[in-house]
């Protein structure tokens, strides 16, 4: 029995730079590596977190699933039904994504209506004389009175915005829920409404929910499971509570450390994390985070980590994850 | 740490781009765009009412009456064939003002489509389109003007086709901009995640929100226009005479500077005036829609 949703190692190339230059020189085509081989399931009614640095292709990883990018490698498939970079409106339909920034993911010329029905109308999704009704139940949806349908976009805040966007990715009565970043740009105040409003939604309508975000705050409150990326490559998928409690990795446990908290005074040179991460185009030998990692040994130089642990929800990316905590042999 | 149990708290709602569409947007505009529409209509209307307003037919000869001074009975005095300047140059707004209008007009349609097609779609669309703008750009305009027209013969149609061929280049460009900057901005991004085709996406999603730029540079374009017509004109390749329009009046007007200068220097005026009408128009809209 194949799972909901599964992702088998997914991987997502982008050229940068001359792929001619680089072919008189004798190299190869010079590719940066975003999503470097993610694997993981979902069954329906999941919630799982992404987190890790910007730059870490966490949204590279959510453009790939939703078919805003093309996968060099891997699969992808929904159902058991592939999910290809051109797929069908249908299958388009299934997943999709709720975008960061409120200000620039609405069209400013077209009413909320009007943006609303065009997707109802073109995907059939209600006959056309319910269409009106539907967008009020949308609204009603997202907690957002139904007047605001007949206003544009310039007119709401950011929070009301970010609802408007939910139910726009609501309307194609989609199977998995993206959101990327989808409270980073809101006021800390009304973060918490749109979380709650996504949990909900979530139960309610047995949606599958990828949260992406660089907050560890966030995806603890909304997810039951959180997969932690560095440079491409997923280090830890752990359940959520596991993963607060117990981090193996010593790269979640930086995050961890580094994520600022209410009446604890670091102390000073107390740094989580030395440096940036290395560029993507240029990966060290062996485990990518043996650079900046406080527990390298020879044996991160020299090899790569796999991901694996005890269960398929019990896995980090290190030599040292599963031996009894702080004695790297 | 545990989470965080805010209550919502109602917000300042956010300054988005401004658009044309938006109905408020045209009470924020600044009183120079009212100004403008006041003068333009005011052209608008003597070139309706010519008929009505001329005290007699511009094109009627008075060879007893030649290059009369002003007074009563010709308001601005009579040109050298004694036709009276006064209607002739009320007659003009006639033949300058539909020129000047439809002369920037289809080029402004067809630079502001080719533009955003070339943006949007990239790749060889967008090369064949702009490589094409780059040739008529290199080309001299005013020859490629001179061509045309001999090449079709004096007339309206021939200036108005010149001026397409020749202006759509700088809609094209300043559209592509714009389709640029629009098009990987998140809404575009969702429409394609909605699975919307790609021509639906562009009318619906891009189009709306570059068209801006059109609407600014155009009361700016219709003013260069009118003025090349002008020019045109007095070189001798625009209207044939005896049709009365207002370059070729200052034309035939410049011999008489010295006895009768406001033979040439009122269609000069009338033609300023026009401009700065428009001008204000494409200042005011510009500063409206950036505030």
């Amino acid at each position: 029995m194949s799972a909901f949703l599964e992702v088998r190692d997914l991987t997502v190339t982008f050229r940068v730079g001359s792929a001619l230059k680089a072919r008189l020189q004798g190299e190869p085509p010079p590719d940066l590596t975003a999503v470097d081989g993610i694997s993981f399931t979902a069954e329906r009614g999941d919630s799982i977190g992404i987190v890790g640095e910007s730059g870490c292709g966490k949204s590279t990883l959510a453009k790939a699933i939703t078919g805003l990018v093309p996968v060099a490698s891997g699969s992808l498939h929904l159902d058991g039904e592939p999910l290809l970079a051109k797929r069908a409106r249908a299958t388009m339909r299934r997943v999709q994504m709720v975008f960061q920034d409120p200000s620039s993911s609405l069209n400013p010329s077209l009413t909320i209506e009007k943006m609303l029905s065009e997707l109802l109308r073109v995907h059939r999704i209600v006959p056309v004389d319910k269409v009106a009704d539907r967008c009020g139940e949308l609204m009603e949806l997202v907690e957002l009175p139904r007047n605001l349908l007949k206003v544009r976009p310039g007119r709401l805040s950011g929070g009301q915005r970010q609802r408007v966007g939910i139910a726009r990715a609501l309307a194609l009565e989609p199977d998995v829920l993206i959101a990327d970043e989808a409270v980073a740009a809101l006021d800390v105040s009304v973060q918490a409404p749109v979380l709650n409003l996504l949990n909900s939604l979530r139960e309610n309508l047995g949606l599958t929910l990828m949260f992406i975000s660089h907050d560890l705050a966030v995806v603890r409150y909304v997810s039951d499971r959180v997969i932690v990326m560095y440079l491409g490559k997923a280090v830890e998928d752990r359940s959520t509570s596991e993963l607060f409690d117990d981090p193996r990795h010593p790269y979640t446990r930086a995050l961890m450390a580094a994520a600022p908290k209410f009446g604890v005074k670091k102390a000073p040179g107390e740094s989580a994390l030395k440096g940036e991460p290395p560029s993507a185009l240029k990966l060290p030998s062996g485990c990518r985070f043996s650079p900046r990692c406080p527990i390298a040994a020879e044996v991160c130089q020299q090899r790569e980590p796999d991901l694996t642990g005890p269960s398929p929800i019990q896995r980090a990316a290190c030599h040292f994850a599963w031996e009894a905590r702080g004695v790297p042999s | 740490m545990t989470t965080p149990a805010f209550e919502a708290v109602p917000e300042a709602p956010q300054i988005a781009e401004a658009s044309l569409a938006e109905p408020g947007a045209w009470k924020r505009m600044p009183k120079k765009v009212w100004v403008g529409c006041g003068i333009v209509l005011l052209y608008l209307l003597v070139a309706l009412l010519a008929p009505v307003i001329a005290p007699y037919d511009p094109l009627a000869i008075e060879p007893a009456n030649r290059l009369a001074s002003p007074d009563m009975a010709h308001l601005l005095g009579t040109d050298e064939l004694g036709r009276d300047i006064f209607s002739r140059l009320l007659y003009a707004a006639r033949v300058d003002i539909p020129i000047g209008f439809l002369g920037a007009l289809l080029p402004a349609i067809l630079g502001t489509m080719l533009g955003a097609i070339a943006g949007y779609f990239g790749r060889w669309v967008d090369t064949a389109i702009m490589r094409t703008a780059d040739v008529v750009q290199a080309f001299p305009a005013y020859i490629l003007v001179i061509v045309l027209v001999f090449a079709l013969g004096q007339g309206a149609g021939s200036i108005i086709l010149a001026f397409t061929v020749l202006a759509w280049v700088i809609y094209a460009r300043i559209i592509r901009g714009e389709v640029l900057r629009v098009r990987d901005r998140d809404y575009v991004q969702a429409a394609r995640v909605a699975g919307l085709r790609k021509m639906r996406i562009l009318r619906v999603h891009v189009f709306p929100n570059v068209i801006n730029q059109t609407l600014v540079y155009l009361p700016n374009d219709i003013v260069f226009a009118t003025l090349a017509l002008a020019a045109f004109s007095f070189l001798g390749l625009g209207i044939p005479p005896p049709t009365p329009e207002w370059g070729a009046m200052i034309a035939e007007g410049q011999p008489f500077l010295r006895t009768n200068w406001w033979f040439a220097t009122v269609p000069g005026l009338v033609i300023v005036g026009l401009g700065l009408g428009l001008s204000l128009i494409g200042e005011g809209l510009e500063e409206g829609l950036r505030a």
